[in-house]
């Protein structure tokens, strides 16, 4: 994989075709683990993890197992046991060697497993007929611009807090309103490529 | 099975506990799919009929199931009936498939599907868990149309392909019209629920949402 491959994939999964803000994956944690900065950052660098992991292993898993005994059907149901018994590995690893984290990101982390930006770059990745190194790479960036969307999204959020809305707007809808102009201005990156 | 409480399930289901109206739930596909009628309807469809097998399975085996790997089975029972939908979809409705694209094996990880086998279909006897898959379902689906219908209406000035409008406001059309037109939904939700349950006159307020929508176009 060339560098210019490399750039174009990373400018398209971070900014482009940030998979929150224009692909609308994710956005449950995006909505939920929003409040604060910081729960924001550690849940976006858990993302990236399982994102990155989940595609590797992912990619394996469909090379080695599902294609040789023609199960290609089964990706779905054999993709989403991976995940959920990695976010599993995760939720242990953080718990034992980074507790503040894990408390912080609570109830968030399992539901990793239910993130559908997971299990959609793996199937992203299988439809696009990537490479290992590609696939990858894909779910890192994708991880990185899931952080950016939702680090962006929270401290618009944290000065909205005292910001006065109607009461009708007050809460859910707010946030929705927040992101839609946060997606506004992301379409300004869409058809971003790189020229060399 | 008991009257009274089937009505609470359909109630609940349908508007009270309505998924993405007031529980919030499912909102990727909701934001996703709801570009136009067609692909709302589609999507909806697809989740009901996958709530529904799900929920009747989880019912039944829910004695079977050991707690410790409760989430791990209803995966795998969510996920296979998935699959059903999207193998038929793909051999009967190859254009609708086409259109949804990752939403129909991303419906596997549709909260509202996990949230239902947990809350309800765990503890209850199938016949109730149908129900309420069937109620949650249309819910999603009744949610979904709406948001559909504006979208598809004010966003490319069509409904179901046709064209209706001359006015277009490309950006509800565009990502970021989801995010501004479900807001805007919600809020009107709120604002019914907030006031004195008497008089609910349905033509005002539907106006002021699709003001609102548009503004929030308009903002930029």
């Amino acid at each position: 994989m060339s560098l210019t491959e490399l750039v174009s994939l990373a400018l398209a999964a971070i900014l482009a075709e940030n998979f929150v803000l224009v692909k609308f994956l994710g956005i449950c944690p995006f909505l939920g683990v929003s409040k604060k900065t910081d729960t924001a950052i550690g849940m976006g660098l858990a993302v990236v993890f399982v994102m990155g992991l989940s595609s590797m292993v992912t990619w394996l898993v469909n090379e080695f197992l599902l294609i040789p005994l023609e199960l290609e059907y089964m990706q779905t149901v054999a993709f989403i046991l991976v995940i959920a018994a990695l976010v599993q590995f995760v939720e242990l690893f953080l718990k034992k060697f980074v507790p503040s984290l894990y408390t912080a990101l609570g109830i968030y982390l399992p539901l990793i497993t239910t993130n559908c930006a997971v299990l959609g770059a793996a199937l992203l990745n299988v439809q696009n007929e990537r490479s290992f190194l590609a696939s990858t790479a894909f779910g890192v960036f994708s991880g990185l611009g899931f952080t950016l969307a939702i680090v962006l999204f929270a401290s618009v959020r944290e000065r909205l807090e005292y910001a006065k809305f109607p009461k009708c707007f007050q809460g859910f809808p707010q946030a929705l309103i927040t992101a839609g102009l946060i997606a506004m201005a992301f379409m300004g990156f869409s058809g971003l490529q790189v020229v060399w | 099975m008991d009257k009274t409480r089937m009505k609470e399930i359909v109630l609940n289901g349908l508007i009270l506990q309505n998924p993405i109206l007031v529980l919030f739930l499912g909102m990727c596909s909701t934001l996703a799919v709801s570009t136009s009628l067609t692909n709302a309807l589609g999507m909806g469809l697809s989740t009901t009929m996958v709530l529904i097998c799900s929920n009747v399975v989880i019912s039944l085996l829910r004695k079977a199931i050991p707690k410790e790997v409760r989430i791990a089975c209803y995966v795998v029972i969510i996920a296979g009936f998935v699959t059903i939908v999207e193998l038929c979809l793909k051999a009967y409705l190859p254009a609708l498939s086409e259109s949804l694209g990752l939403f129909i094996p991303l419906i596997v990880v549709n909260c509202i599907i996990l949230g239902r086998a947990e809350a309800f279909a765990s503890k209850e006897t199938p016949g109730y868990a149908a129900l309420d898959g069937l109620s949650m379902g249309l819910g999603f689906t009744g949610a979904l149309c709406i948001m559909g219908f504006i979208r598809e209406l004010l966003g490319s000035g069509s409904i179901l392909g046709h064209e209706i409008l001359p006015v277009k406001v490309m950006l509800l059309a565009a990502p970021c019209g989801g995010f501004l037109v479900l807001g805007s939904l919600v809020a009107l939700v709120q604002y019914l629920r907030a006031r004195p349950p008497k008089e609910t006159p349905k033509a005002e307020p539907e106006a002021v949402k699709e003001e609102v929508a548009v503004k929030g176009g308009d903002a930029q």
